[in-house]
């Protein structure tokens, strides 16, 4: 049981709406949290509290390209390989990611700890090259950066190079009198 | 070059200002929400935003205050406010920052239109992606509600408005507005048919405005200093104000930069921006975000109003300029823009759903120099065959990186196919790339 101990939250999500329903990508956001992934538990637990089929919550599911239906590693690193990061050489750091990694597109590392996936376009245009792992932004990302930064995930679990509120340019940085 | 004082950015440009509540209340904030609510007859506030001129800052630029005067009257409820802050276009990241860096001055504008429209409940539907302006915009709806300025009852005036976050889960196409409704009833978020509107069937079949984060911040501020200041910047009466404009690509300083709408494409990609970030001069722009068409070095002196852009054969859309260097191949270009509409198509019209999947392949193909002569006047068809042709104005934005590039730089297009032609039986077909969704 996968939300039984987060029967609070649930009930907070619900009483968001007015129609149970829309609760749908919360709980499915939530269960993924909590597992790493959606599962087909998971779907059957959101088909119950929802008053819906399995099939239902399923079909939803699948058109939303967050939620993974397979497990994947404790860090999903998702490169965005859109034309605006593409300028400023995400290409050439997906690359040197997929042989750092030793994966390809989409898969895992043995030891699980880290899943490669190309994303599109996340809103982050004026500081690419950049990634999102788990909940964190990278940006202006550069070779010797990604190296610290799985380096620091792999041995402490989290990095300080993830962005903070966003602010750019920076107060200060690159000002022009207007 | 044409500059006024800033609106949306003042607060967050200070040293030390986080956007924290006791921040944005000491900058004068939420003194235009204590000025109208139970005050100020909500109808007078819809005319307001009319007379300011205000347009929406998503992309379709529709007049706010024409849109909220959409809303039946005599209804009796509930009504909905939908605060877009699904930011996905291409090129577009100043909803992020308005939202990080000073979230109270974007919740303000969502009491406000609210109460404006007569909604006691607004969702504010996120992208995913955007975990850290979620935990930033809960925390300061907490703090809102804490200090009475959202929640029943407000300052007493017996106005209510509840406001929540709700998070999507990656998906471009929830940026439209139908189907960011559908998202928000926990269906596959595919655009509705039009009519009816939102604005009498929205969310769960009710009025509902949907807004876009910008705009909605620059409500308290319209408020605050009246209509006709707010419509004295830009090119009145049609495009007004200032905008957020997301400066990226191949300049020296990409960032948000705000100027009144009415600056050019100089002001901000060598002004502001510090021109190109090499000595390679400037090949090519796109004004509005992905769904705008590209434009030329001989259109940096346009103004980005919505107007001056749409005459120039293009559009400001997300206000989301990207810029590219001599050297820049347009064919790859065009290709990238099109397998992020491919990825993203929801699937529910044929021609969008079935030609970006053919466009992508032809583009591929050309790009691995197995072009045919036909394939340019295929993709002009199949553009053709998109364009209008779509639920929604995904299958139009979709077509517009392709058409314009062929416009401008055909003869790119036109080299890897002949280069195509003349090493044809001379070496092994390279196999074309897949297309995996």
């Amino acid at each position: 049981m996968i939300f039984h101990k987060h029967q609070d939250a649930v009930n907070e999500i619900l009483s968001r709406y007015p129609v149970k329903r829309s609760a749908m990508l919360p709980l499915l956001n939530l269960a993924q949290k909590e597992e790493g992934y959606v599962s087909q538990a998971a779907i059957r637990e959101i088909a119950g509290i929802l008053d819906l089929t399995p099939p239902q919550v399923f079909e939803t599911a699948t058109f939303y390209t967050m939620l993974n239906l397979k497990p994947i590693g404790k860090f999903h690193v998702q490169v965005c390989r859109s034309l605006m990061c593409a300028l400023v050489g995400a290409d050439p750091l997906i690359e040197w990611l997929r042989k750092h990694l030793g994966i390809g597109l989409g898969q895992t590392t043995e030891d699980k700890m880290f899943t490669l996936s190309t994303v599109e376009c996340l809103g982050s245009c004026g500081t690419g090259p950049m990634m999102q792992i788990n909940d964190d932004y990278y940006e202006r990302l550069t070779e010797d950066k990604v190296g610290r930064i799985l380096q620091d995930l792999r041995e402490t679990g989290d990095c300080s190079l993830k962005s903070g509120p966003f602010l750019v340019p920076e107060r200060g940085e690159g000002v022009v009198s207007q | 070059m044409k500059t006024c004082e800033k609106i949306l950015l003042t607060n967050m440009e200070q040293p030390g200002y986080t956007g924290s509540l006791a921040d944005y209340e000491g900058t004068g904030g939420y003194t235009a929400l204590k000025a109208v609510l139970g005050k100020t007859p909500p109808n007078d506030l819809i005319e307001m935003v009319k007379k300011s001129g205000l347009r929406g800052r998503g992309g379709a630029g529709f007049p706010t205050g024409v849109k909220w005067g959409f809303i039946p009257k005599d209804h009796p409820g509930p009504k909905y406010l939908c605060c877009n802050a699904d930011e996905s276009e291409p090129g577009t990241f100043k909803d992020r920052q308005l939202m990080e860096r000073d979230p109270h001055q974007v919740l303000e504008g969502i009491a406000i239109s609210c109460y404006a429209i007569g909604a006691q409940t607004a969702y504010i539907y996120i992208r995913g992606e955007f975990r850290l302006a979620a935990k930033i915009l809960e925390r300061a709806i907490a703090d809102a509600y804490q200090a009475g300025h959202l929640g029943s009852d407000i300052y007493g005036s017996g106005v209510t408005v509840n406001v929540s976050v709700h998070v999507g889960a990656g998906a471009y196409i929830c940026g439209e507005e139908t189907a960011l409704l559908e998202s928000l009833e926990g269906k596959r978020g595919k655009p509705r048919t039009k009519p009816p509107f939102p604005a009498t069937h929205g969310l769960y079949q009710k009025p509902t405005v949907v807004n876009n984060v910008e705009t909605l911040a620059n409500v308290p501020h319209i408020v605050n200093r009246g209509a006709d200041w707010f419509a004295s910047i830009g090119v009145p009466p049609k495009s007004t104000g200032t905008r957020v404009f997301c400066l990226s690509g191949h300049v020296k300083r990409p960032g948000n930069y705000e100027l009144p709408v009415n600056a050019t494409f100089r002001d901000l990609i060598f002004e502001l921006g510090g021109g190109m970030r090499s000595d390679k001069p400037l090949k090519a722009f796109i004004p509005g975000g992905a769904s705008a068409p590209f434009l030329t070095p001989d259109h940096v002196d346009v103004q980005m109003d919505f107007e001056s852009v749409a005459m120039a054969g293009s559009m400001s859309g997300s206000g989301g300029i990207t810029v590219m260097e001599e050297g820049t191949s347009m064919v790859w270009a065009a290709l990238r823009l099109m397998e992020f509409f491919y990825h993203e198509s929801c699937g529910k019209c044929t021609p969008c759903r079935e030609g970006s999947s053919w466009i992508v392949q032809i583009l591929q193909r050309i790009m691995n120099k197995q072009g045919r002569p036909e394939d340019l006047r295929t993709l002009t068809e199949i553009c053709e065959n998109i364009g209008g042709r779509t639920v929604c104005a995904f299958g139009d934005a979709e077509i517009a990186p392709v058409q314009s590039t062929l416009k401008y730089w055909r003869n790119e297009y036109e080299v890897l196919i002949e280069e195509a032609e003349a090493l044809k039986g001379s070496r092994k077909e390279i196999p074309v790339l897949s297309l995996a969704r």
